[in-house]
């Protein structure tokens, strides 16, 4: 692939963002007096700031870039990540969990479990947090390094670090408030600096309901674009809700309604919005009660319109690919150097020795190991003789038939955004980056300090100590995080096997929460065993059952294979409302059969049933969390409607 | 917190407005720039949208300053 070249105005405008955010840290820096101001930015931030922070922590690169990958694949019920996925759950947050978790004081998701249940529930959590956020700014990290090196012709080593460096400066020097700030600025820089590509991609493919047509033929046809090997109905790239409801085997993801509504819409989504500590922590570091519940609710407004952003370069990728306006194409899958190596003899041979075209295919194939045009490759053995090495390798390449998904939304950036845009769009798309790094450090240096030394390893110590170890720990996380990138860039498979088990520890999370602080008699045996049980659960669940088109292994099945899901989607979602039926049960089952160990006095402010009810009947109705909850479910209840 | 975040996102995208619009109009005679982005200058145009979303963030700013006061 041809690297980008960039004009002097779109590294200023990359420079000036960079020179803000370092900026922003040094402002913050004589602020930073207690661990508090450093770890909860000394819980006095406005709900709009901590709003729109908890929105966009979740909205890291990744996120946008499988997002839109998501579109291209599935078509529009992608909306489903967000409508179904985050809203329900953002209102549940504030109306019902945010009292607890606010008004306890507890000063990080952990510690909350070892105020209701016991050490043993928070030891299992912050281990299992801390690792997972180190390993997803790792993951993240490299991502980003070999983007710019595969867009920019950027050293990897030398991004790598200098973006971290970045990020180390503004957090060690703001904490979380710095974390929080650049969250907010990199919100505004990802919906101006993208605004403009979707709108010139929408009036490119003829408008919204040319669109519309267009993807009509590409569900039809999907195999044309390599998208599936089935057909389907006109309206399934395009209608949220028909394709799923008329079952597995209509929709491109290949889910079912039971498993969208409860796998995804109940245990994913509440279990990731409810309990992650890296969105709670910004609502907590709100300045009051009421501030802290209107959070989350402030967070759906933008987190409901956000499909603009990512759902419509997907859909519009996908109907100029299939047009073949401008010769435009679904980004290949980069074919790599140790591939190459076995490639470019392989056709060498093959012009040599004159085989005939389908053995040709067949060597040349089986070197790449990836799917290939049949006539494309034809074309390059026949012109072999007067190609050098360097020209065999970018036919190769567009050769390439598979699609790699994640390019999608780039592929576009590059297409319409001349110098000046392009800077814009990509300081937009590093400032995601950089600040999804920022928030798992943040959240990581909390957990760490509050919930592991303070908690096992030194108690008793000054504020200054742990304000010091706050520091020092965030240098530690960036380094572990680097670390975890090389990790990342070496052993692709290795990241996926860890990114399953975080899976299997998730699921069941939130069935803990629900029954602590929802039913005063779960103890603390009950819950500690409901979790354990609810992860073996998982991991069970996946070792027996297989995605169709899946090999066993990695990807499920590798005990034996009882259940096997149309799609990977499908068994992801099934194995999370599994888990969490078992992490339910069992801790129910386990907290009758032992003794409470916390009194009721113990447990008010942390159960509902013992917690006296907050009023809000004083405040205006637009600051009442249950009104704004309403009407924001409503709202959501109409996009389904019109999208159906 | 002491620092308004109005102030920095104000002051950036004012910066980063004024001068993608600058870049746009001394551009506007290269109609080869533009021709992926279907002909039309966007660093102009979108340029002012910066600028104007960076003096709104200012105007709040100023505002917010002034009722604290």
């Amino acid at each position: 692939m041809q690297p980008i070249h960039l004009a002097w105005v779109d590294y200023t405008i990359l420079l000036a963002y960079t020179a803000f955010v370092i900026g922003i840290g040094f402002a913050l820096r004589r602020y930073m007096k207690t661990s508090t101001d450093f770890f909860l930015s000394g819980r006095s931030i406005p709900a709009w700031v901590t709003g729109l922070a908890f929105m966009a922590a979740n909205l890291g690169a990744l996120e946008l870039v499988g997002m839109a990958a998501n579109t291209t694949k599935y078509g529009i019920a992608t909306a489903h990540f967000y409508w179904i996925g985050a809203i329900p759950a953002m209102v549940f947050l504030a109306i019902f969990m945010m009292p607890f978790y606010y008004g306890s004081k507890a000063r990080s998701v952990p510690e909350f479990l070892k105020l209701r249940f016991d050490e043993r529930v928070r030891c299992l959590n912050s281990i299992s947090f801390a690792v997972m956020t180190v390993f997803a700014s790792g993951i993240s990290m490299d991502c980003l390094a070999r983007l710019l090196h595969l867009l920019l012709g950027w050293n990897y080593n030398i991004s790598l670090w200098i973006c971290s460096a970045v990020v180390l400066v503004y957090v060690i020097k703001g904490g979380l408030t710095s974390a929080i700030y650049t969250e907010v600025l990199q919100f505004f820089m990802i919906v101006l600096g993208f605004t403009p590509v979707i709108y010139l991609g929408l009036k490119d493919v003829g408008g919204w309901d040319k669109l519309k047509a267009t993807l009509g033929l590409v569900a039809q046809n999907p195999a044309a674009l390599d998208l599936n090997s089935k057909t389907f109905q006109p309206d399934a790239w395009t209608s949220v809700w028909k394709p799923v409801l008329a079952g597995p085997q209509a929709n491109p993801m290949g889910v079912d309604w039971f498993a969208m509504v409860f796998g995804l819409g109940f245990v994913l989504s509440f279990g990731y919005w409810c309990t992650n500590f890296l969105v709670v922590q910004r609502a907590m570091a709100a300045r009051n009660m009421s501030a802290a519940r209107r959070t989350p609710l402030i967070a759906a407004v933008p987190k409901m319109l956000f499909p603009i952003l990512v759902v419509s370069p997907g859909l519009i990728a996908a109907a100029l690919a299939f047009t073949g306006k401008d010769n435009y194409r679904l980004p290949p899958k980069i074919v790599s150097d140790s591939a190459y190596v076995k490639a470019i003899p392989a056709v060498k041979e093959a012009a040599a020795l004159k085989e005939d075209e389908p053995t040709a295919f067949k060597n040349v194939s089986a070197a790449i190991a990836m799917k290939l045009n049949e006539a494309k490759v034809a074309a390059i053995v026949k012109d072999a003789a007067s190609l050098d090495d360097g020209a065999i390798k970018d036919r190769l390449q567009d050769a390439v038939v598979e699609n790699d998904y994640n390019g999608v939304i780039l592929s576009l950036v590059k297409k319409y955004c001349p110098a000046g845009l392009l800077g814009l769009a990509l300081t937009a798309l590093l400032a995601s980056f950089m600040s999804g790094m920022a928030g798992n450090v943040t959240a990581f240096n909390t957990i760490w300090t509050y919930d592991l030394y303070q908690a096992y390893i030194a108690p008793n110590k000054s504020d200054q100590h742990y304000f010091w170890m706050g520091q020092a720990v965030t240098v530690a996380g960036i380094l572990l995080s680097i670390a975890c990138a090389y990790f990342a860039k070496q052993y692709n498979n290795a990241m996926d096997i860890i990114q399953l088990v975080f899976g299997f520890v998730n699921a069941p999370l939130f069935a803990t929460f629900l029954l602590g602080m929802f039913w005063a008699r779960g103890t603390g045996t009950g819950a500690f065993l409901g979790l354990f049980g609810g992860i073996s659960a998982s991991a069970l669940f996946h070792s027996l059952t297989i995605a169709a088109g899946n090999s066993p292994g990695v990807k499920g099945g590798y005990l034996a294979v009882q259940q096997t899901f149309p799609s990977e989607m499908a068994q992801n979602f099934w194995l999370a409302s599994f888990a969490f039926i078992t992490c339910f049960t069992l801790t129910v089952v386990i907290s009758l059969l032992t003794r409470r160990t916390k009194t009721n006095e113990e447990l008010k402010g942390l159960v509902y049933s013992l917690t006296p009810k907050l009023k809000d009947e004083a405040k205006a109705w637009y600051l009442r969390p249950a009104t704004l909850g309403l009407v924001l479910l409503a709202c959501c209840v109409v996009l389904n409607i019109i999208f159906r | 917190m002491g620092l308004d975040i109005r102030l920095p996102i104000g002051l950036m995208f004012t910066l980063i407005g004024a001068m993608l619009a600058i870049y746009g109009l001394a551009t506007n005679s290269e109609p080869e720039l533009y021709g992926r982005s279907l002909g039309i200058n966007v660093n102009l145009r979108w340029g002012l949208v910066l600028l104007a979303f960076g003096i709104t963030m200012l105007t709040l700013f100023w505002r917010g300053r002034k009722s604290s006061q």
